[in-house]
């Protein structure tokens, strides 16, 4: 592909860029605990959780397993299990 | 390069940047993006935020965004500032968001440029105390007896003997119209202050402690904790000041020792092992006493 | 119809600069290029001029302010000299990098230490690596019509790259020259709006200033020299409609004087070619085969004009106003660099000259050709260049 002049790259292209990869842990929500209170897609820092119809889900194509959003639920709905056990 | 597209994506900073696990700084960022809406022009400066969003074709973010060089922000922020002006798109605003090494050290030379201006634009220091691009080093923002690459632990230092600029206070003798403080433990209050900040016209000046789980070196869950423990032991207090008066400060609910917020975290583990550390931890608690004080951040 | 006045170069400039409607102009005042930026301030005072002037508190601030405005689509402007013009350095290698298409007037001074404020071309030449086009003017006149070609080159969309019009501090700042004046429908006909193809617009979020690893890096630089060596022809091009706008001859990336059937080709740029034509003209007269090779655009580097106009010549004596220390003088670096390897390529004796104001006259001139044809004629190899009415002896 031709590089851009001066560099100008098109905004939201990050989501090429998957770092799901960098993973060692995996945050899992348990649905039946959840709340819905949206806390964790608050705190992600990388925007990887979001709602889908009334559920908030994890997308692992991109989380990296810091663990804030488990840490963070107050209704510990989130669990942090080892990655590719 | 295509935009994945299947995903609904409401954020103006996504996925698919790369920082590093529990970064404080990309929390940040996303929510003050969500505060300014996306009728802005983001500037930054060389740091942090500028490397883990820019590597060539993969952007996170949504806005028009330009990083120049590490000392300028504040320069090509008046820059675009005075072109939109020129070219009557009004409507449009401008937004820095810089590290501390950018903003209290080698930027700060432009920025009290672009304060004394009067120039239209909110200056958001995103501030992890040191120059966590390059590893870790002593800024002007790295607090008192904290170890850094530059300024380590050893058995002749403490670490930092200096204290921290108080830049907020720097900034607001510039006479501009709102200055505050913000946490990212606390982003409902954090959007609340970059939203009011957008309120105004000339420069604005928000300063919001980002924990780093790498440099500051406690587990990557603990971003927020680490946050809440720096508000709520006076070390971070959070203000705000319009036309050079405090209008509001964040109360503190419970009180914590400042030992409960160094002890998480190893660039102050030195400070456990000696009888002078524990000297500098008094130290430490005396300073957020001081703050407490100062700014009434105690309820009554 | 002709507007024809008697006026100071800076005055000049600041003129041409108000005819290519600049939406942003920066400066922060430095001597000699003061007039310069407080003659436009005068103009926005006045409402004469449309733009916004952003009073900074540092160079490094003006090429900053500069960078922004270009990248959010507006024509910006600044003028600097000396330590300004190297307090900028980083800003200006980043805007070439970045393709900001603005335009700068570099006036020529010299560099401390120790501090001198007298012309020479150290400055702008420090910068010739930054991915800058830059021109050197010898005249008022051609300060003036120089600037009104400069956007048109910087903003060329194959180009875009900032643009340095360097011109003699004192010499040209402030001397008043008869000036022609261009028609201001002219400049409007010869220079259309900016319009890029990318600016910062929340319409079409773009991002500038990414990090580029070394898969891509060279690439990168690659583009900034292409952009230079094929803009070659354009930048000629432009030149000619500059011609056929002013009627004066402002064509080439070089000026050749009395160089047919020249043994000995001076090369030299800035105000002192007019000083060498009159020197050439006498030393003609006195039968000495002697011509002069003006470089009017050092960067892009002309090599294809310059060696068609010396390929015949037996020596070529470079005056330098600036210096590489611990080599040589930078176009003579440059000259030897293209000429080197090419089969009866002239010698090439680099003279450093003028440094810190020093007086170069029609008499330096003179001893120059001299000492450059005993140079040729002996045959001699000099492994240094040599230095112009230097007194060695209080050298310490």
């Amino acid at each position: 592909m031709k590089l851009t002049k001066g560099a100008v790259v098109e905004g939201g292209t990050s989501l090429n860029y998957k770092t799901g990869n960098w993973r060692d842990q995996r945050p899992e929500i348990d649905q039946k605990v959840c709340n819905q209170c949206g806390k964790c897609k608050d705190v992600c820092p990388d925007d990887a959780v979001h709602r889908n119809n009334e559920l908030y889900e994890i997308d692992y194509d991109f989380c990296k397993g810091c663990g804030i959003c488990a840490y963070e639920c107050k209704p510990e709905a989130i669990k942090l299990l080892p990655e590719g056990k | 390069m295509t935009v994945k597209k299947e995903t609904p994506k409401e954020s103006l900073f996504v996925s698919g940047h790369r920082a590093c696990h529990g970064c404080g700084m990309a929390l940040g960022a996303r929510h003050i993006l969500e505060a300014t809406g996306d009728d802005v022009i983001v500037v930054s400066p060389t740091g942090c935020l500028e490397t883990f969003t820019s590597p060539y074709g993969f952007s996170p973010w949504r806005v028009p965004w330009i990083h120049h060089v590490f000392e300028n922000a504040p320069a090509v922020a008046s820059g675009v500032v005075a072109a939109l002006r020129a070219q009557g798109r009004d409507h449009t605003r401008v937004v820095a968001i810089g590290g501390d090494g950018g903003t209290f050290d080698i930027g700060f030379g432009a920025l009290s440029g672009m304060l004394e201006r009067g120039d239209d634009v909110l200056y958001i220091c995103v501030d992890n105390g040191a120059y966590m691009n390059t590893g870790g080093q002593r800024s002007a923002a790295t607090p008192p007896w904290a170890a850094t690459t530059t300024a380590p632990a050893g058995r002749q230092s403490m670490g930092k003997a200096e204290m921290k600029k108080d830049l907020p206070e720097i900034v607001a003798a510039h006479g501009i119209p709102y200055v505050a403080t913000a946490s990212i433990a606390y982003l409902g209050d954090l959007k609340k202050k970059v939203k009011k900040a957008m309120t105004f016209h000339g420069p604005r000046y928000i300063q919001i402690d980002t924990p780093c789980p790498s440099v500051w070196s406690f587990p990557s869950h603990l971003t927020l904790e680490i946050g809440r423990l720096g508000v709520n032991s006076g070390l971070v207090p959070l203000f705000e000041k319009e036309n050079g008066t405090i209008t509001a400060t964040r109360k503190i609910k419970r009180k914590v020792p400042v030992s409960d917020y160094l002890d998480k975290q190893k660039r102050y583990r030195h400070l456990f092992d000696s009888e002078q550390g524990q000297f500098e931890i008094e130290k430490i608690q005396a300073l957020a006493d001081t703050n407490i004080e100062k700014y009434g951040l105690l309820s009554v | 119809m002709d507007d024809i006045r008697v006026v100071e170069g800076s005055e000049a400039v600041a003129l041409a600069i108000k005819a290519c409607r600049p939406h942003v102009i920066s400066a922060f005042p430095i001597s000699p290029q003061t007039h310069i930026v407080e003659g436009l301030a005068k103009m926005v005072a006045d409402g004469d001029i449309d733009a916004e002037y952003v009073r900074v508190e540092s160079e490094f601030s003006a090429a900053s302010v500069l960078a922004g405005a270009s990248a959010a689509g507006s024509r910006s402007y600044t003028a600097s000299s000396s330590q300004g013009l190297l307090l900028m350095t980083e800003v200006l290698y980043a805007s070439a990098g970045m393709r900001l298409p603005f335009v700068m007037t570099g006036v020529n001074r010299s560099i401390s230490a120790p501090i001198n404020i007298q012309v020479d071309h150290q400055d702008s030449m420090s910068l010739r690596d930054a991915g800058l086009i830059q021109f050197y003017v010898e005249s008022v006149q051609e300060a003036y019509d120089m600037h009104l070609a400069a956007f048109k080159i910087a903003e060329d969309p194959n180009i875009m790259l900032p643009v340095m019009v360097c011109m003699d501090g004192w010499v040209l700042t402030h001397s008043y020259e008869r000036v022609q004046f261009v028609d201001q429908q002219a400049v409007d006909d010869f220079l259309p709006p900016f319009a890029p193809e990318h600016y910062l617009d929340p319409a079409a979020p773009k991002t500038w200033g990414s990090y580029a690893e070394s898969d891509v890096m060279m690439e990168f630089k690659y583009a900034i020299h292409k952009a230079m060596t094929d803009g070659k022809p354009r930048i000629r091009e432009i030149l000619r409609e500059l011609s056929a706008m002013t009627g004066r001859d402002n064509n080439g990336l070089i000026e050749t004087y009395r160089t047919d059937g020249a043994d000995i080709i001076l090369v030299a740029l800035g105000s002192v070619t007019g000083t060498v034509k009159d020197a050439i003209d006498e030393l003609r007269d006195a039968g000495r085969k002697v011509g002069l090779l003006k470089i009017r655009c050092y960067r892009p580097f002309p090599h294809e004009e310059i060696w068609q106009a010396v390929k015949d010549a037996n020596v070529i004596a470079v005056m330098d106003a600036s210096f590489s220390m611990g080599s040589e003088g930078s176009i003579g670096l440059d000259l030897k660099a293209k000429l080197f390897g090419r089969p009866q390529a002239p010698m090439v004796v680099d003279f450093v000259a003028g440094l810190g104001g020093r007086e170069i006259n029609a008499r330096t001139i003179r001893r120059l050709v001299v000492r450059a044809e005993e140079i040729h004629r002996l045959g001699l190899v000099l492994p240094e260049a040599q230095w112009v009415n230097l007194d060695a002896s209080i050298v310490s």
